[in-house]
């Protein structure tokens, strides 16, 4: 294998799992902007997306195509049971101590997923079959094919729905600005809500699609969730491409550091990225300069 | 058409508004004047159920009203345009109107409808049909007031409450608006109440109005009666002793 085909071989690679990180940042960047939480949580609900696919599929028995779908409805109505039983409740709590009740609401999910499946990694089966294809001398597996397709589907249904449809726009109105939305009649508490079950539903579909390439166990949030929180950040917590974009970079970082670098830095490599970027531009690298008039 | 009767409201243990009593009849302009911190926001907050009434009763055609969460208030058809307008920045001038049908969205109501209304709006602030696509955070002052205006329309109210629409705008801004808040109840008898520290112009829209100071009403009458008290005149119109006395 020459050095171009390593490279390319690096990109493909980088670009799947920054895929991932984009989408678990998403979740973070929804709830974010709705509640200005940030939802330590998030990766409890990708763990909860490859596990429950793998319950419904092993144990229930469901056939794959049914089991996925099974899944992501589950991880969001335990999203949306987050929700209503540990953050509606406290309605006078400042952010922190939401934020701290989420890190709690976090190893509560990890812990009850320990005793229900134990601490054994579990594989779900590939899609589309195992047979790697080439691409200019470097491969890749349909599973990759899957997550880009998946990514790119989440990404157009997000702007679809933040962008054309009432519902979205009334959730983008509440996140600036809150007494005036409830003065034209929109339900802030129900637009938190739809936040969380959306951002469950997309991690739980990052938990899923990235499963049978990694494995999966009880544990598998908190790195995919702090990487995720990473590239949120990197993309400035907004709820759009740029946070997908972080997650490529990241992902991109990573693969090529583990490649030329070692691969024992290859989780270090995005604790100094995210360091590096709360230090130096705190507001993300796509954030705007804005001026507002008052 | 809205009474009020005996509210009392609190900003934790300040208390805002002190047995306040008024009322509004179908078809008028009421104007609410009075200093910075005597309770006319306050009083339209209250109404808009965003700080809700300690004790009193709130009557809107007949039925009370005050326990009401603010999203029946405005399918009741009670709509606020609050003060420094507070439009959604990050959205478009159209999606921002949009919002305001948003209920009406909800409840499925015929999209043609809506539409019209929308066309209505643009009818009466035709600048902002040339900006639609604009986001709204890039509008100017007297703009993001017009789409104040225009978004609280959307909800097809009955009640409007508008909280110091001339904030820091030109005076021909603030005559347009007001000549369109005139329009408003002569061609769709839409009721107002106006919160205003512009007491002039105020007064000579309003039909009536109520002077208010440290959270009590502390007169009422017809707009021209107010116009021409000499306490109304010294404290809020500007004029000095020497010219309302020597007069």
């Amino acid at each position: 294998m020459n050095l171009s085909q390593q490279i390319l071989q690096y990109i493909l690679s980088g670009l799947s799992t920054g895929a991932i990180y984009g989408l678990v940042g998403l979740g973070f960047a929804i709830i974010f902007s709705s509640t200005a939480i940030v939802n330590f949580a998030q990766g409890e609900f990708v763990m909860l997306g490859g596990m429950l696919s793998v319950f419904f599929l092993e144990v229930v028995k469901l056939p794959l195509w049914l089991a996925v779908p099974v899944a992501i409805l589950t991880a969001t109505m335990t999203g949306v049971a987050f929700e209503r039983l540990a953050i509606r409740p406290l309605k006078q709590a400042t952010p922190l101590s939401l934020v701290i009740i989420t890190i709690g609401g976090s190893i509560l999910l990890r812990g009850l997923a320990m005793l229900f499946w134990g601490k054994d990694t579990h594989a779900l089966p590939p899609f589309s079959g195992n047979e790697p294809l080439t691409l200019a001398g470097a491969t890749i597996l349909p599973q990759h094919l899957w997550i880009f397709a998946v990514t790119l589907l989440v990404i157009t249904g997000n702007k679809l729905f933040f962008y054309y449809s009432i519902s979205g726009k009334a959730m983008r109105a509440c996140a600036h600005n809150r007494r005036a939305a409830s003065l034209v009649g929109i339900d802030v508490q129900r637009m938190v809500l739809y936040s969380f079950a959306l951002s469950s539903a997309i991690g739980a579909m990052a938990g899923i699609i990235i499963a049978p390439l990694t494995m999966t166990s009880y544990d598998v949030g908190i790195m995919l969730g702090l990487k995720g929180f990473c590239a949120a950040i990197i993309g400035g917590m907004s709820s759009g491409l740029g946070t997908v974009i972080g997650g490529i970079v990241l992902g991109l970082l990573e693969s090529f550091g583990a490649g030329f670098v070692s691969s024992g830095y290859k989780d270090a490599i995005a604790f100094v990225i995210l360091l590096l970027i709360l230090i130096i531009r705190p507001q993300g690298l796509f954030h705007r300069g804005e001026s507002e008039r008052v | 058409m809205l009474k009020l009767k005996n509210i009392n409201t609190y900003y934790g243990k300040v208390h805002a508004l002190k047995n306040v009593s008024l009322h509004l009849v179908a078809g008028e302009i009421v104007t609410l004047i009075g200093a910075n911190g005597a309770g006319k926001t306050t009083i339209l907050n209250t109404l808009s159920a965003i700080t809700p009434a300690e004790s009193g009763e709130i009557l809107f055609e007949g039925n009370p009203i005050h326990n009401l969460p603010p999203d029946r208030l405005v399918r009741l058809g009670i709509a606020q345009v609050p003060e420094g307008r507070q439009v959604f920045k990050p959205l478009s001038v159209e999606d921002n109107l949009e919002l305001g049908a948003y209920l009406r969205y909800r409840s499925r109501e015929a999209r043609g409808t809506i539409k019209k209304d929308l066309q209505d709006v643009y009818t009466l602030f035709p600048r902002l049909l040339e900006r639609r696509k604009q986001l709204s955070g890039t509008l100017s002052g007297g703009e993001q007031q017009m789409l104040a205006i225009g978004r609280a329309l959307m909800t097809s109210p009955r009640l409007l409450l508008l909280d110091e629409p001339s904030m820091g705008l030109a005076p021909l801004i603030v005559q347009e608006i007001f000549r369109v808040l005139d329009g408003l109840r002569r061609e769709r008898g839409t009721t107002i109440l106006l919160v205003e520290q512009n007491a002039k112009a105020a007064l000579k829209l309003a039909d009536r109005g109520y002077v208010l100071e440290t959270g009590k009403v502390i007169l009422e009458g017809t707009a021209a009666n107010l116009l021409e008290n000499k306490e109304v005149q010294r404290a809020y119109l500007g004029k000095d002793k020497k010219e309302i006395w020597e007069r």
